[in-house]
């Protein structure tokens, strides 16, 4: 942390809509460098859609995003993705490795070809996520914790300072789970920022030191122990949440 | 006659011909394959058919390489159109599919007949287009074929690893910055020209399947992108080949329908029989499976039998949220 | 009107109702692509039916098309069940391998049987009438009117028979199969009535067109209504509506009554997705318009209310700061002050925008929780 008011992230009064159908409010959002944080909120709250609209993946009806205090598309560079495992067709012919190396392909830029170096880095990023023994192994043939631990390899590729992972504890075992976990904490040790979608209220305060309330507008952020608080939850998934009539 | 086939120079020029349109249809339909598009095909060709009679009723020319200009606008117009309907209603992917595909192809027919009753055409041309007349293609043709498809094989390849995100996951690829729409716009692109050159060989009708078959049969015998390109084209070209020799061999087969067939014998074989995921082979091992557990009496599971059925769980776990424009049966 | 322009129309109509009927279904089931490969596949069927009878208009040609057509559905889902091959490529394999074997047995061996492609691909409606059913000499009518008129009847028949079976199976399989009304019973039945359907059809208009005559009025219908009863009329309607204009059009410019109607059928389909009310490209443009000024000033609204008596309230509520920080465009700032002005929900005072009351009721229950 060089200055106190250097910000990781930065959103400020994201709108977004689908259809004009309002699915994210006004949020805003600040998150100091090196922090874990997860954002939590019930079915339909936006979580989704706010990591989406950060990497502009979705275009926001208004609001503003900065990473580091640059718009996105000029941090690309610094920024690594965890899109949810589902997403993707998993029959999809190609290999671990392969998938690993996808990474790297922004860094690449046009036309040029993954080779030796990309290799490496995508074999050092298999071994921390304790998979470099399926290298040569078909997506297909993965269990779902294992498909994690490789998009979560890929994300490390791409050699990111600030993360998003659209929840990478969906489904997957235990292991894999504690292994997940011990990454994220690795990362922020290393000085990372990591942004979690995250579905289990119960372990929040364990795996992560910040956290971000949100049912469709920020009910609040900031770091657990202030934050994770009964009566912020009362407000996040207690209540019925009706928003414009049209 | 001194062999039971006439090798003779029109057959080595057909059989190019149709070497050149497996290779190009089997490289490019490997994409629509995986993007499960693959009846994107059938609604681009039979789109297709206003446009040529269009290009042939402005210009009053039968020069390919007009009517393929027209052809690939026609095929166009028609994604472009299936694309917006969904869209902007809730009528899903088939529907729109099959609205597009049937009423163009009924606006080209309208035109035909408009172009047959000034009686500036013969009903050739309309038989041409719907089933394809590979024995008439010429030097000319076959050059054409090779310089077009040779151009959408080079871009294929240059975006390789570019087409390859795009389709295995495009919200990574939207993240790292890469231009989704474009790249989509370009693939789309690439499918028209593999389709339109093929129209003069196999027709509308048939040239799903040299989009299709090949690919599909590709994807048995390997688990790399790549190899499923080249074994594609490989596949095509074998089909195209082979096609036009039994065709040529006998009188009165039609040369497009034989290697659309030689197609799914290839299919046939390398779903019964490619390594790991043929069905022969996956019935042996089911018995197999059968046999020791009936021999170790059913509690007891080797470390294999666990891991196989956790991973056919995981499949269909996988496999089971219908996609949308996916259809169901 | 001569008395066969009379009779045209009327096999048109018939057609164009039979198909639609079903194709209300498929369009519902997503599964519309499955008449593409059934209205191709059948071909096999129909030239060895025709070899037998030499008629295209036997009993048993129909029976053995819709044999075929039924066996094309068969082989796509067990294709699908390997699991090695998706649900659209199986489609693409197998409508083309039968088409396929259909043309070399035409081109092989019906070189003195009369049966040339055309016919099969794209009929032709102005000789329908030509084939005439006639008992002890009497001229009863085109026999094509018979026979799309009994498979008109048999369509109605279903759907009426296993109408409440049918809306379930299409809307929840499962809840359909939990109430024991086997969707895979109503499923095949619709498959052979669509396979009946098409061999029937392709008489007249061909094998391509007959998707536009499946597809076409139910898509359109679906941009109309939400009632599945509605949809059905409604198809009905817009598929006779096709037929007769497109015979018209077919008429005024001497060219093909099918490639006509399935002309038609896509106009009729323009209109109405451009034109409709609510649901039409037009309306939705409006209408998106419209809620995207009221979207902008719930947001102004619920911006200017967050800030409210906070400590940045009066550089929040800055006109020219909404510039930077809802990131509209300066055009778009200004016409939206002016909306909110309009409406009252703001005030402004010194390029300071203040809530009033309905504003500030508007942020809030927008709000609400």
């Amino acid at each position: 942390m060089n200055t106190l008011e250097t910000k990781a992230i930065e959103v400020t009064d994201l709108t977004v809509a689908y259809q004009e159908k309002p699915v994210l409010w006004d949020v805003d959002l600040d998150v100091p460098p090196g922090v874990l944080l997860a954002i939590v909120g019930p079915n339909g709250a936006g979580k989704t859609t706010l990591i989406k609209a950060i990497l502009g993946l979705v275009r926001p009806a208004a609001g503003r995003v900065l990473i580091y205090e640059k718009p996105y598309p000029a941090q690309r560079r610094i920024v690594g993705y965890v899109p949810q495992r589902g997403s993707v067709d998993w029959d999809f012919p190609t290999n671990v490795l392969d998938v690993v190396m996808m990474g790297r392909y922004g860094n690449l830029g046009w036309i040029r070809r993954p080779g030796k170096a990309e290799r490496e880095l995508a074999m050092n990023a298999l071994e921390k996520v304790g998979m470099q023994a399926y290298a040569e192994r078909q997506i297909s043939q993965l269990s779902g914790g294992q498909q994690q631990r490789v998009f979560l390899a890929r994300a490390l590729v791409q050699d990111a300072t600030v993360y998003f992972m659209d929840e990478p504890f969906q489904g997957v075992d235990a292991t894999t789970e504690r292994a997940i976990v011990a990454l994220l904490q690795e990362l922020r040790a290393n000085g990372k920022t990591v942004v979690v979608v995250h579905h289990d209220l119960q372990t929040v305060t364990d795996y992560f030191d910040w956290v971000m309330l949100l049912n469709i507008h920020r009910i609040a952020s900031g770091p657990v122990e202030e934050t994770f608080t009964s009566d912020n939850l009362r407000q996040t998934y207690g209540g019925r949440v009706a928003f414009m009539k049209n | 006659m001194k062999t039971l086939i006439p090798f003779n120079y029109t057959l080595i020029v057909v059989a190019i011909g149709s070497a050149l349109l497996g290779i190009i249809s089997g490289a490019l339909g490997t994409y629509a394959v995986l993007r499960r598009q693959s009846l994107l095909g059938d609604a681009i060709s039979h789109a297709a058919l206003p446009g040529i009679a269009i290009a042939f009723l402005l210009t009053g020319s039968k020069t390919p390489l007009i009517l393929v200009l027209g052809a690939a606008l026609a095929g166009w117009l028609g994604t472009l159109l299936i694309l917006s309907i969904i869209k902007l209603t809730r009528i899903k992917y088939d529907s729109a599919l099959a609205l597009v595909l049937s009423t163009f192809f009924g606006c080209g027919l309208v035109l035909h007949t408009l172009i047959q009753r000034t009686g500036n055409a013969n009903q050739a041309g309309l038989d041409t287009f719907l089933f394809g007349q590979a024995a008439s293609l010429l030097e000319r043709d076959v050059l054409t074929m090779g310089i077009l498809g040779g151009i959408a094989l080079l871009i294929m390849s240059l975006f390789w690893k570019e087409l390859k995100l795009l389709v295995f996951d495009e919200a990574f690829a939207t993240s790292i910055g890469l231009p989704v729409r474009a790249l989509d716009i370009l693939l789309t692109s690439l499918l028209t020209v593999a389709i339109v050159l093929g129209l003069q060989a196999v027709g509308a009708v048939l040239m799903s399947a040299m989009l299709v078959a090949p690919a599909v049969a590709a994807r048995q015998w390997t688990d790399r992108l790549a190899h499923m390109v080249l074994l594609a084209a490989l596949f095509g070209a074998i089909a195209g080949v082979s096609g036009t020799v039994i065709s040529s061999s006998a009188s009165r087969i039609p040369t497009g329908p034989t290697i659309v067939l030689c197609a799914t014998v290839i299919v046939g074989f390398s779903i019964a029989l490619a390594p790991n995921r043929g069905l022969v082979w996956h019935w042996v091992r089911q018995r197999k499976n059968k046999a020791r557990m009936q021999r170790h009496g059913k509690t007891t599971f080797t470390a294999q039998e666990k891991l196989a059925e956790r991973l056919a769980t995981d499949r269909k776990l996988l496999e089971s949220p219908q996609r949308e424009g996916d259809l169901e049966a | 009107m001569a008395i066969h322009q009379l009779e045209i129309q009327l096999i048109a109509i018939v057609v164009a109702v039979a198909c639609a009927l079903p194709g209300v279904f498929l369009v519902l089931r997503r599964m519309t692509l499955m008449s593409d490969a059934i209205s191709h596949a059948i071909l096999p069927g129909i030239v060895l039916a025709f070899f037998l009878t030499e008629s295209l208009s036997s009993p048993l040609l129909i029976l053995a098309a819709a044999g075929t057509g039924v066996l094309t559905v068969l082989v796509v889902e067990l294709l699908q069940r390997t699991k090695l091959v998706k649900a659209d490529a199986a489609i693409g394999l197998t409508f083309p391998a039968l088409f396929s074997i259909g043309v070399i047995l035409i081109s092989r061996f019906a070189g003195n049987v009369h049966l040339d492609m055309d016919a099969v691909l794209l009929g032709e409606l102005a000789y329908a009438h030509l084939n005439r059913l006639e008992v002890f000499g009497i001229n009863l009518g085109p026999v094509s009117l018979y026979v799309m008129g009994t498979i008109l009847v048999l369509n109605l028949t279903f759907i009426l028979l296993f109408y409440k079976e049918l809306k379930v199976a299409t809307f929840d399989a499962s809840l359909a199969a939990s109430l024991g009304f086997a969707p895979a019973l109503i499923h095949y039945g619709l498959m052979t009535l669509v396979s009946i359907t098409t061999v029937g059809a392709f008489d007249a208009v061909g094998s391509i067109l007959v998707v536009a005559l499946i597809a076409g009025p139910p898509a359109t219908a679906y941009l109309i209504t939400d009632s599945l009863a509605r949809m059905l009329i409604l198809s009905a309607i817009l598929g006779s509506v096709n037929a007769v204009s497109g015979y018209w059009l077919a008429h005024l410019f001497d060219v093909s009554i099918a490639g006509a109607i399935a002309t038609t059928t896509l106009l009729m389909f323009g209109i109405i997705f451009l034109g409709v009310p609510e649901r039409g490209v037009i309306a939705i443009a409006r209408r998106r318009h419209r809620q995207k000024l009221e979207f902008a000033q719930t947001m102004l609204v619920i911006h200017l209310l967050n800030h409210e008596g906070l400590p940045e309230a009066a550089q929040e509520s800055q006109v020219s700061h909404l510039q930077e920080h809802l990131r509209w465009e300066g055009q778009f700032a200004a016409q939206i002050v002016r909306y909110a002005l309009e409406n009252r929900c703001v005030s402004q005072a010194n390029g300071q925008l203040a809530l009033t009351a309905r504003g500030r009721g508007i942020a809030q229950e927008a709000l609400v929780q």
